[in-house]
């Protein structure tokens, strides 16, 4: 089953501003990185799945349903966490987590229970019979996350889930969209400006820039055979690439730094023995992931 | 409420969801129709307070307190003298201004509060269309004022019902009192919600609301009085049309005639126009609707 898939989709405003420009991507089911600038065309995109706004041309389908003639049954399986602020000051989150999930059509009953059990699964226990005019910014996007999830959907869509949150929010955050992903089995749509955020926890990453798709692939496919190992001796570099180059192993340069493929690792003892051989002093010897984002960096180059 | 420190953002959240573990939900999922009667339930619920602050509470139970104890003060005097002070058409047009106070804080109540609070695309993301949002609110408001005059009017009844001196007779004979006048209650809920909750959906804040809601139905009464007062007799008896409240009297007098106005024709004269105020009231009703369905499929996308 494809998850979501798009063929050439554009959206433009009033005929003028371009949203979206010929996106055509299609991703399989599983955490989903969603990244691109303030104004890239996320929630454009975001709003055309749920079947809140029409494209201008192109075909989208959302678990394989047509959110532009079945926005309904789209949204009967999806929960959509918005961006901005959205909650009721003066209702508690049972309350409106509740009222949501009859919304979803859940019978009234089933709709109490699951409300709780969602409040419960982002962490929200006593103070969810509170108002939640009360509550911290972290907590309200908790709320906002429960009540995507109460009608238990087969696809989230978490536009900028982070927003607001400081570092050990957004840890906490991140960490609950890749249990929701991993263990819940619900596949997530995660929305982000901040590459470095979403990286951590996707299967598949769609980056998009000025409405057009940057890249879309599997994120192991990014960044495989890129796993290296940075190794720094205090002196003696020069002794020790040289004794690496003998072993066989591509020994590149990177200032101080020696960089070497990791094999397996075989590649850890080999370094370590060579470093030890010639008695040099071992100031740092890590693995290193190249990061996504120079992936990125350097296709926006080769672009320019 | 405290901030949480940082500590317990971190710890809260992690380690016991992983114990618990999810459940997907198997039950049944209800079609359109009952979702539209829990919100149409839910908005009913909010116009009296119900599931709110207490705070909430005051204001519309102040209102039916209100027109609750003139019913009964009209049955009690009516009991004693025998004949009926007010027919009950005659005490929902009595009830106007109250009827407009209230519409003054629940249509706000209901409508203001969701665009305010930005809940909307949590609604419109969901399968429910956004004209059975709007049309679910209006017929929860309809409802709401049907009940506050209907209510007040059903305590009449029994009132006159249990103190007849005809027998079963009478108590018919009242019946055939009443049902004119629910009806009537029902046109000035119908005409009031929908042009109240048009006025509130325009704006997000609750006061504007209100004060637009009391200014579209008073501030157009002195229009009647002026038009009422010009040199032409047309002029004259038109006059009702150009306020909500005189244009649901003016079908009022047309269509029940004495119930509403008892022999004497009162300051209010439609002459043969009765056809025209029936018209403009189904129009007037008609349009608030469409322009506030208009309203709902443009806001919050």
């Amino acid at each position: 089953m494809t998850l979501i898939a798009t063929q050439s989709l554009t959206k433009t405003y009033g005929g003028r501003v371009t949203a979206l420009t010929d996106l055509t991507v299609a991703v399989e089911p599983g955490i989903i990185g969603l990244v691109g600038a303030n104004g890239a065309g996320k929630s454009t995109l975001i709003k055309i799945l749920l079947g809140l706004i029409a494209p201008t041309s192109g075909q989208v389908s959302v678990l394989d349903i047509d959110p532009t003639t079945e926005p309904a049954a789209v949204r009967a399986r999806v929960g959509y966490m918005p961006e901005h602020d959205c909650l009721p000051p003066d209702l508690s989150a049972a309350e409106l987590v509740t009222h949501l999930g009859r919304m979803s059509g859940l019978p009234r009953t089933a709709a109490r229970e699951r409300a709780s059990e969602a409040l419960r699964h982002v962490g929200l226990y006593e103070e969810r019979y509170r108002p939640v005019g009360g509550y911290s910014t972290g907590m309200k996007q908790r709320v906002k996350l429960a009540q995507a999830l109460v009608h238990d959907p087969d696809l989230l869509l978490l536009d900028e889930p982070t927003n607001g949150l400081d570092p050990a929010g957004r840890d906490a955050m991140l960490a609950l969209v890749h249990r929701i992903g991993t263990e819940f089995g619900i596949s997530v749509l995660v929305c982000s400006h901040l590459l470095g955020e979403v990286e951590r926890i996707c299967d598949t990453l769609i980056a998009i820039d000025g409405g057009r798709l940057l890249r879309a692939d599997n994120i192991s496919a990014m960044t495989s055979a890129t796993d290296v190992l940075a190794v720094e001796v205090s002196e003696g570099t020069e002794e020790l690439a040289a004794r690496l180059a003998e072993l066989k192993l591509p020994v590149a340069r990177d200032g101080r730094l020696l960089l070497v493929p990791l094999a397996d690792d075989g590649t850890y003892d080999l370094i370590l023995g060579a470093v030890a051989e010639l008695d040099l002093p071992l100031h740092r010897l890590d693995q290193r992931r190249h990061r996504v984002a120079e992936l990125f960096a350097t296709r926006e180059l080769s672009h320019a | 409420m405290p901030e949480p420190t940082a500590a317990a953002v971190r710890q809260a959240p992690t380690g016991v969801i992983h114990d618990i573990g999810y459940q997907r939900y198997q039950g049944p999922r209800l079609g359109r129709r009952q979702v539209f009667g829990a919100l149409y339930l839910h908005g009913l619920r909010t116009a009296f307070g119900f599931g709110r602050s207490a705070k909430a509470k005051i204001f519309p139970w102040l209102v039916v307190g209100i027109v609750s104890l003139v019913a009964v003060a009209l049955a009690a005097v009516r009991s004693q003298i025998g004949e009926p002070v007010a027919t009950y058409a005659q005490f929902a047009d009595a009830m106007s201004w109250l009827v407009i106070f209230f519409v003054a804080v629940v249509a706000p109540e209901l409508v203001s509060r969701d665009l305010r609070s930005g809940v909307l695309p949590l609604y419109f993301s969901r399968p429910l269309p956004r004209s059975d949002y709007a049309l679910a609110k209006l017929l929860a408001l309809v409802t709401a004022l049907w009940l506050l005059l209907g209510g007040p009017q059903l305590l009449m009844f029994l009132g006159a019902a249990f103190t007849t001196k005809q027998g079963m007779r009478g108590v018919w004979n009242e019946l055939l009192d009443l049902l004119p006048g629910l009806l009537y209650a029902g046109l000035w809920a119908l005409v009031f919600a929908s042009v109240g909750l048009l006025v509130a959906s325009l704006t997000g804040k609750r006061a504007f609301a209100a004060g637009g809601v009391v200014a579209v139905f008073l501030m157009t009464t002195p229009i009647v009085g002026v038009l009422s007062i010009l040199p032409s007799r047309a002029a004259n008896e038109l006059a009702g049309l150009a306020s909500p409240s005189t244009l649901v009297q003016g079908v009022g007098i047309w269509s029940l005639g004495d119930l509403l106005v008892e022999g004497d024709p009162g300051e209010m004269m439609i002459g043969g126009f009765g056809p025209v105020y029936a018209l403009a009231a189904v129009l007037l009703v008609a349009g608030a609707t469409a322009l506030l369905l208009a309203r709902y499929r443009k806001v919050a996308s």
